[in-house]
């Protein structure tokens, strides 16, 4: 492992009460990576993200972003230094426009204070546009998905499968260069499961994005990643390829269960 | 696959985005509304209420425009300061009665005879507004760790805290009590424009309704800006507005003081027209008629702020004591037409009811007053025109304590009995319901306007909030799907 990853975690630990669901874990993604973040239900996948992205403080251990220890910081500080994510229970904003979901990601990048909103004073202007033009880029990113008429949809008239692809348009307006994807094919049909795994390509060949995902589907993440990291009970028990992975007998056996005797 | 019709499938696509147009074909009045509200853009809808508010003085006479005019702009702009904490923000502040009543008192005791400070208004008013903010920020402070009933609780306590400090601390400053205790303070200067003073009613007005039009323009920039956006995000949710960059706590601040810099505002132009100010102008009930405002307008709609204001201040007025009381009388009437008019389906029904309770109001009269002349003999209360009307419709005894009691009882049975029934039972129930409630009416309340006043307001309320949910203009949320 190098002194300067891009992202790294060093002997992070966090427990619940007498319940570690964290225990020592240190993994690193390298700049234009994608990673895939593995494990069978309750084993601290999205943890790990609550603690990257601030929500909760990790109890001991760093979390270097760009040379930078992060752990401890406001979620909103760590999001504007360049890590962004999307929730994996969908927390959009729902009685917002599709557009102003993603428009309002972009408080963190823009500067423009409220008496030049009120006067609409020219650098506040300039911004509103930008703004505009951000969230549409953004939003075309998903082709006829999220185009057109559905801009101006309050978001909880969308389907599921759009929620998840709004969750992450959202995230890439706050500009950030790391995206932390949480389950982003859940309930999604084989087609559309089809099509994030393009997605997901595209994000790093044409947004430019390092990619962290935890995922379930195993097409998808043999699909994409560069490298797999297995999880079971907070410690990471794998690491390497999809193959490796996906063969190697802790994994099968946090998945399985121990194989009987016969 | 073709169906046959041009209409295209359930779910697909065109179906979805065709929601505009079947939007369009929704009926009834709230469908127009509606469509009118999505079609008018808001400069247009702006301009309008700018020249019929304008020409408001033109053709009110005075104690009009103070009653009708001056104080529906003052509930304008309370309600927009209010609408930027809960509306904007969705923060629930209680509290905010008592920064109005923080930014009057400030405004008197800058430009009055109390301390004998005569500051123009180019002066203090801004200074009180500062002020003002300020203190919002401070009584936001606890938003940061209380949410939802926690935070107002607390913010309850600070605004009757104000009116406990206003009335019965009242320090002593300079050799004179600072807040003048119940008497409040008196001989406050009016507002002025750069040297010029406004001392007509409808100077005044004008100016307040140049406020609240610059007020309105601000807040409209505003809540399409950055700021705005991450308010409504924040109200949705605020764990995921903090994790896309937006600071939470900040923004909650900016909320509370802004929301507090309206109030103080408005203070200032409230104490100015009043030329006294006393406690009792701050009190909870004022903090319940801004909350109705900006609920029944629809929360986080600035043109449902000000619908709301006209709605409700309109309505007060209209009531008030010394208005006749037939106001009162017609208004009654009118709400239950409405509210019959609102459940009955089919329209027969409601007609036949509505003949019904004519029908058996005459015979009910006729037979009590072939019992005993008595029981028909009491005077009807401020008839005016209607009391030829009234008199012949409803029994109104002599001397009527003990029945008007017991028609009270048998009202509340019979509405609960009315409740239980279904079916053609239900309908025919009504009638004696209705003509019990007009004798209640005529009987009771009628005697007794200030109770009266507030029940008509209580139902007109309900009814509204029962219709439209959302508020007039305000747009349905949708929290979980």
């Amino acid at each position: 492992m190098t002194e300067q990853a891009f992202f790294e975690l060093r002997d992070v630990s966090k427990s619940f009460g007498g319940l570690s669901v964290v225990d020592r874990l240190t993994l690193h993604v390298d700049e234009g990576e994608i990673v895939s973040l593995i494990g069978p239900n309750g084993a601290g996948k999205t943890t790990v993200f609550n603690l990257v992205t601030g929500i909760y403080r990790p109890a001991s251990g760093e979390i270097r972003f760009r040379g930078r220890n992060v752990a401890g910081l406001p979620p909103h500080k760590i999001t504007q230094l360049g890590i962004a994510r999307t929730f994996q229970t969908l927390r959009l904003f729902l009685n917002m426009s599709v557009k102003e979901n993603v428009m309002a990601a972009a408080y963190g990048h823009t500067r423009s204070t409220m008496v030049e909103a009120v006067f609409r004073l020219p650098r506040a202007r300039r911004e509103e546009r930008e703004i505009a033009e951000l969230a549409e880029e953004k939003l075309a990113f998903f082709g006829p998905r999220l185009a057109g008429y559905r801009h101006d949809q309050q978001a909880y008239n969308l389907s599921y499968a759009n929620r998840r692809r709004l969750e992450i348009a959202r995230a890439m307006a706050t500009n950030p260069s790391l995206l932390l994807l949480d389950e982003p094919a859940a309930g999604m049909n084989p087609a559309e499961t089809h099509e994030l795994t393009e997605l997901i390509g595209r994000l790093r060949t044409d947004g430019g994005y390092t990619v962290l995902v935890i995922e379930h589907d195993m097409h998808v993440v043999e699909g994409i990643s560069d490298r797999v990291i297995a999880l079971d009970h907070g410690v990471k028990i794998a690491e390497g390829s999809f193959d490796e992975v996906a063969t190697d007998d802790r994994v099968v056996e946090a998945y399985l269960g121990r194989q009987g005797p016969g | 696959m073709a169906t046959g019709e041009d209409k295209p499938r359930v779910g697909v696509d065109d179906w979805v985005a065709s929601v505009q147009d079947r939007r369009e074909q929704r009926s009834g009045l709230a469908g127009l509304a509606r469509r009118v509200d999505d079609v008018v853009p808001a400069w247009a809808r702006l301009a309008l209420f700018a020249v019929v508010a304008a020409s408001l003085p033109l053709w009110m006479d005075r104690g009009d425009l103070f009653a009708y005019g001056i104080f529906t702009l003052v509930y304008v702009l309370l309600g927009l300061g209010l609408n930027v904490v809960v509306g904007y923000a969705g923060l629930l502040d209680l509290g905010y009665v008592a920064l109005f009543g923080f930014g009057a008192y400030s405004y008197a005791l800058l430009s009055s005879e109390h301390y004998g400070i005569h500051w123009p208004s180019a002066v203090s008013i801004p200074l009180v507004v500062v002020a003002t903010a300020l203190l919002g920020l401070l009584l936001g402070l606890p938003s940061r760790r209380l949410l939802g009933d926690y935070l107002a609780i607390v913010t309850l306590f600070f605004g009757q805290a104000f009116v406990v400090f206003v009335n019965a601390a009242n320090p002593t400053v300079r050799g004179k009590g600072l807040t003048g205790g119940p008497n409040g303070i008196a001989d406050i200067d009016p507002n002025d424009l750069f040297g010029y003073e406004l001392t007509t009613r409808r100077q005044q007005y004008w100016f307040i309704l140049a406020i609240v039009l610059l007020v309105l323009v601000g807040l409209h920039f505003l809540s399409e800006s950055r700021t705005g956006r991450a308010w409504r995000a924040l109200r949705e949710d605020p764990l995921a507005a903090e994790a896309m960059s937006m600071p939470v706590n900040r923004l909650k601040l900016k909320a509370f003081a802004l929301g507090a810099g309206i109030a103080g505002l408005t203070g200032c132009v409230f104490a100015a027209v009043l030329t006294a100010v006393t406690s009792g102008n701050f009190a909870l009930p004022i903090l319940i008629t801004i909350y109705a405002i900006v609920v029944l307008g629809g929360i986080g709609s600035l043109t449902g702020v000000v619908v709301g204001a006209i709605v409700i201040n309109v309505s007060f007025q209209f009531l008030a004591p010394e208005n006749p009381q037939n106001n009162a009388r017609i208004l009654f009437y009118l709400v239950i037409v409405l509210l019959l008019m609102l459940s009955m389906r089919p329209l027969w029904r409601l007609a036949v009811v509505l003949a019904g309770t004519v029908a058996f109001g005459l015979a009910a009269h006729v037979l009590a007053e072939a019992i005993s002349p008595s029981w028909t003999a009491g005077a009807v209360v401020e008839g005016g025109r209607f009391a030829g009307l009234i008199s012949d419709w409803v029994i109104i005894p002599s001397g009527h304590d003990r029945f008007a009691n017991g028609a009270y009882i048998a009202l509340i049975v019979a509405i609960l009995a009315v409740t239980r029934i279904r079916g053609v039972w239900r309908t025919l129930s009504l009638v004696p319901t209705v003509y019990l409630a007009a004798v209640v009416w005529e009987t009771s309340f009628v005697e007794q306007p200030a109770v009266a006043r507030w029940i008509l307001f209580g139902a007109l309320l309900v009814f509204l909030m029962t219709v439209r949910p959302q508020g007039l203009l305000g747009t349905p949320r949708v929290e979980i799907v």
